[in-house]
């Protein structure tokens, strides 16, 4: 049977707010355990929340962003259960009324189409802590530093289609809340998470099948792998005349594997209801026009942006996209540059791109800045270095020898165009070489490179190539010509 | 010490005739001798309140005043105060001490009010009679096999033998008001959102109100005047200016309309509770109020749908006594199901579990659409009849009980019949309005209760009411016997 996907996906982005939700404790990660939990996020008797108006503002950032509803009236619940990283006995969320209503998110594919996706929903609530069960001798810690901390629950409609579509999808939730500077995305300390539900029917069916839920993948490469598992593992069930149980699954990373959490049958029965510590939500048309107004431009339409107004491919465009810093460093030595849009791609996407990664740095912690890039590539354009040396003052500068112009004087870099000094040099090679000279003129022609290797070599690189070419074909003609 | 009345206190202290240490001396010496009979205590304060009058002592001769200062008083332990016990009358929290004031012991200690002690009161505040307490039931001063009310029954009978000038309270469904009827005391249950919650161990957060228990109006007038006002830390509270109530007390009441709903006159009141509630309204009316019969329709709801809706809220409120992180813990738990069921059955009285379960049934999958919104659509019909009723009149009067205090164990075995005896006072929470109850009489040695309702944020306009009901009555005067 030919079996199709179908996959919806929860993100819970941690909001980049500098307090908690309902409390002023930090929300800074890698604190000592229970450092930054406050009498609130203990659940002590009689401590109320208190709405940090932070979390609102980005929550509609991100509904706008994605061209949804925003509910004019929101209402927090209480999701009730036992679990000791969980404080008060519940969860602070919304249910009913979330805050951000039905919106959507254009894709792009690796075969450079673009779907759209639809989202159910986005709700604001807490977070949970921690438990530790290392280190406690049989007994189990509690971590609380991140119950409390801000969370919207990004829900996803069953709009998805394959692991790469999932992976894509994702992608681009990761890409949008950091170009609006809502989280950062850092998925090692769990600021954005993901819980997959995927089933499968044959495809033309209209109905779905049973579905399974993967829980908290931390990665786009474990996404995607969990995905693949889960749907050839359903596949098998189903090719075998078994039928699919609706259960949580937990995706083992090492074993490549899902492996089944609690079924369906053991789901608590959480008893939402309105939380009366907590006003609804109530947001008029003047504060979401005024949110509206701060929307940076947005991944897609930026993407578009660069292929029309610098002529860039599809896939560059793209790539300089991914992140709103590295765009705007692009954007940044274009404009400084007035032009040369391709030759800074390739230095961004090149050069830039693989000193960061070596070192494991960002765009926004880059060695070079954007005007530093800049100036170098005004030094190739400007004949003044070739393209080969360029990459060496590129190394110089980053390991902070200083700007294009200082690094090129200081190294005596600056390329030779003098015809009168690169005659100089091509004589002394072509006396040098007796023999490969007579076997030139004898027509053995490819020794040609032979002779402008010798002329780069003898000035250490900074001879301008093509003055050296056009040079060398004045006093060494083509045997044949 | 037998100074009646805050201002006469203050007035002492002012002209140093007594001193906030010799007065803490005598309320914790009478305490000591009196209060084993009564129980009203769940802690005394000595230090902290030396401490607290030593330096009310030195503001006073610097010249300071103020209407509280240096004046003991008592809280309700439910209220949390930073450094002393708070248990909230629970095994569960008898253990516990927060490190944080409640907001409104905050405020008074910020107005100079000295602390003696912590109230007994029913678990959690869930109960009508300050039986259901880990530390013993209390008796009422106008006779010890009575009880004295519920659930602030410690502040109230701690009140009324006049072991203290005044104390706090909170109020759910009646727990300021009944207690204050059935001792003979002035009991003041503010505008839900008047007074902040931050700090109050919580047992239904959409009804829970903290609020005064006094002599006279005159003193819950002063005491409420620096207990209420806007708390960020409570999103409920609501900012709306504190008028200086007790410098409205005498504002004239001529014309003032009184309803007084059928539904609180209806059978089932006491013959004593009904020639009393005569009485009073022809003095309310020689006041020059207008007084007439009216109705609130849904009134008779209020019950059901009040237990429905707070067991609800409890039943989370008090999921946070898990055994993990404060209070009691059982000991050797086998496993983490062993820990949570084991501290909650050993840590919770048989009223609070009652609650727990029924609250969390209500809110069940599958039963929460035919109870708990239900209830709500109810709630919203009951304060309807009040907003109604509102429109024609400034207040609404009746008894604030059915009847007099029953005896001790009288209703413990019918949880019905004992939530019953809230019938007049839990509407009120459940339209979020304020009310008081003063004292109207007596049925035999027993004392009972008037309750005056207001708008809401009116406050002053019961104040004033009771007060001037108080200057034509003197059953704010009695002192049970043997108490004086």
């Amino acid at each position: 049977m030919d079996w199709e996907p179908v996959i919806g996906l929860e993100i819970h982005a941690q909001l980049l707010t500098r307090s908690k939700i309902f409390s002023a404790a930090s929300t800074a990660f890698g604190a000592e355990p229970n450092v930054n939990a406050c009498p609130i996020d203990l659940g002590y008797p009689g401590m109320l929340p208190v709405l940090n108006r932070e979390v609102v503002r980005m929550a509609v950032m991100f509904g706008l962003a994605v061209d949804a509803e925003i509910a004019p009236r929101s209402v927090f619940a209480r999701k009730n259960y036992f679990y000791p990283d969980l404080p008060k006995g519940y969860q602070i969320s919304q249910y009913e009324l979330p805050i951000v209503g039905p919106g959507r998110l254009t894709i792009s594919l690796e075969d450079g189409h673009e779907k759209v996706i639809g989202i159910t929903r986005a709700h604001l609530e807490e977070d949970a802590g921690k438990s530790l069960h290392e280190a406690f001798d049989g007994s189990t810690g509690i971590d609380l530093n991140r119950a409390g901390v801000p969370l919207l629950e990004i829900v996803s409609e069953p709009d998805l289609r394959s692991a790469r579509e999932a992976g894509a999808y994702m992608k681009a939730i990761h890409t949008l809340v950091r170009y609006l500077g809502i989280c950062d995305g850092n998925m090692q300390e769990g600021s954005l998470r993901c819980d997959a539900n995927v089933s499968l029917r044959p495809r033309g069916s209209r109905s779905f099948g049973t579905r399974t839920e993967i829980k908290n993948v931390n990665s786009f490469h474990f996404i995607e792998q969990a995905i693949d598992y889960e749907i050839a593992r359903q596949a098998d069930l189903l090719e075998s005349g078994g039928t699919v149980v609706q259960e949580t699954r937990l995706y083992d990373p090492e074993r490549h594997e899902t492996r089944s959490m609690r079924a369906k049958e053991e789901a608590n029965d959480y008893r939402y209801f309105p939380d009366p510590d907590l006003l609804p939500v109530e947001l008029d048309a003047a504060f979401i026009n005024a949110i509206r107004a701060t929307l940076p431009e947005l991944p897609r339409a930026r993407r578009e942006r660069l292929q029309t107004q610098y002529g860039l491919s599809a896939y560059d465009a793209g790539v300089l996209t991914a992140e709103r810093e590295l765009a705007d460093y692009y954007e940044a030595v274009v404009e400084s540059l007035g032009g040369e849009a391709k030759l800074s791609a390739n230095w961004v996407m090149g050069e830039l791109a693989a000193a960061l990664n070596r070192e494991g740095l960002t765009i926004g912690t880059s060695r070079i800045s954007a005007p530093g890039l800049a100036g170098l590539l005004r030094q190739i354009i400007d004949g003044l270095i070739s393209g080969k040396l360029a990459k060496e003052v590129f190394e110089a500068m980053w390991a902070g020898e200083g700007e294009a112009d200082a690094v090129i004087k200081k190294r005596g870099l600056r390329q030779i165009s003098d015809p009168e000094a690169l005659v100089r040099v091509i004589d002394e090679v072509i006396a040098a070489n007796p023999s490969q000279v007579a076997q030139y003129k004898a027509g053995k022609e490819k020794l040609f490179g032979y002779f402008v290797g010798q002329v780069m070599k003898q000035t250490r690189g900074r001879a301008n190539p093509a003055e050296v070419n056009r040079l060398l074909k004045q006093r060494l003609p083509p045997p044949g010509g | 010490m037998t100074l009646h009345g805050l201002k006469a206190i203050a007035a002492a202290l002012a002209a140093g005739e007594t001193t906030s240490v010799a007065l803490v001396e005598a309320v914790l010496e009478k305490i000591e001798r009196l209060d084993g009979k009564l129980n009203s205590f769940v802690s005394l304060t000595r230090d902290v309140a030396l401490r607290a009058a030593r330096r009310a002592d030195a503001a006073i001769s610097r010249g300071e005043t103020g209407s509280l200062l240096g004046i003991p008083m008592a809280h309700k332990d439910i209220f949390c105060t930073e450094g002393v016990k708070t248990s909230a009358g629970s095994r569960m929290l008898d253990s516990f001490t927060a490190p944080y004031d409640a907001g409104v012991v905050e405020r008074l200690k910020h107005a100079g009010a000295v602390m003696v002690g912590k109230t007994n009161m029913d678990e959690f505040a869930m109960g009508s009679s300050s039986e259901t307490s880990f530390y013993g039931p209390v008796g009422n001063p106008w006779d010890l096999g009575r009880v004295p009310g519920g659930s602030s029954g410690g502040s109230a009978a701690a009140v009324a033998a006049r072991l203290v000038p005044y104390a706090t309270g909170t109020d759910t469904g009646g727990s300021i008001r009944q207690p204050a009827a059935l001792t003979g005391i002035t009991g003041i249950k503010p505008t839900y959102g008047r007074v902040s919650r931050y700090g109050m161990i919580a047992f239904a957060s959409s009804l829970d109100q903290g609020g005064v228990l006094a002599p006279s109006a005159e003193d819950a007038a002063l005491v409420l005047e620096a207990m209420a006002g806007f708390d960020p830390r409570d999103s409920t509270s609501v900012d709306e200016p504190v008028p200086e109530y007790s410098a409205l007390v005498d504002e004239s009441l001529r014309g003032r309309r009184i309803g007084v709903p059928k539904e609180f006159i209806a059978s089932g009141v006491d013959p004593a509770v009904s020639a009393a509630l005569a009485t009073a309204l022809e003095q309310l009316a020689g006041l020059g109020c207008e007084v007439e019969e009216t109705s609130l329709p849904h009134l008779g709801l209020s019950v059901p749908t009040y237990y429905v809706v707070a067991p609800a809220e409890a039943s989370a409120n008090l999921a946070r006594y898990d055994g993990v992180r404060f209070g009691y813990r059982a000991e050797n738990p086998a496993n983490l199901t062993d820990l949570y069921e084991r501290s909650r059955r050993e840590g919770f009285g048989a009223e609070v579990k009652r609650r727990i379960l029924i609250g969390t049934f209500v809110l069940s999958h599958g039963y929460y659409d035919a109870y708990y919104l239900r209830a709500q659509r109810v709630r919203q019909r009951i304060a309807a009849d009040f907003r109604h009723a509102f429109e024609r009149y400034d207040f609404l009067v009746g008894p604030t009980t059915p009847s007099a205090a029953f005896r001790l164990g009288e209703k413990t075995a019918d949880p019905v019949s004992m939530y019953l005896n809230d019938i007049f006072t839990i509407g009120v929470n459940l339209a979020g309005l304020p009310a008081c109850s003063v004292p109207m009489g007596f049925d035999g040695n027993l004392p009972v209760g008037l309750q005056m309702i207001g708008k809401a944020f009116d406050e002053a306009g019961i104040l004033a009411l009771a007060h001037q009901y108080q200057q034509v009555t003197d059953w704010h005067r009695r002192v049970p016997p043997r108490w004086e």
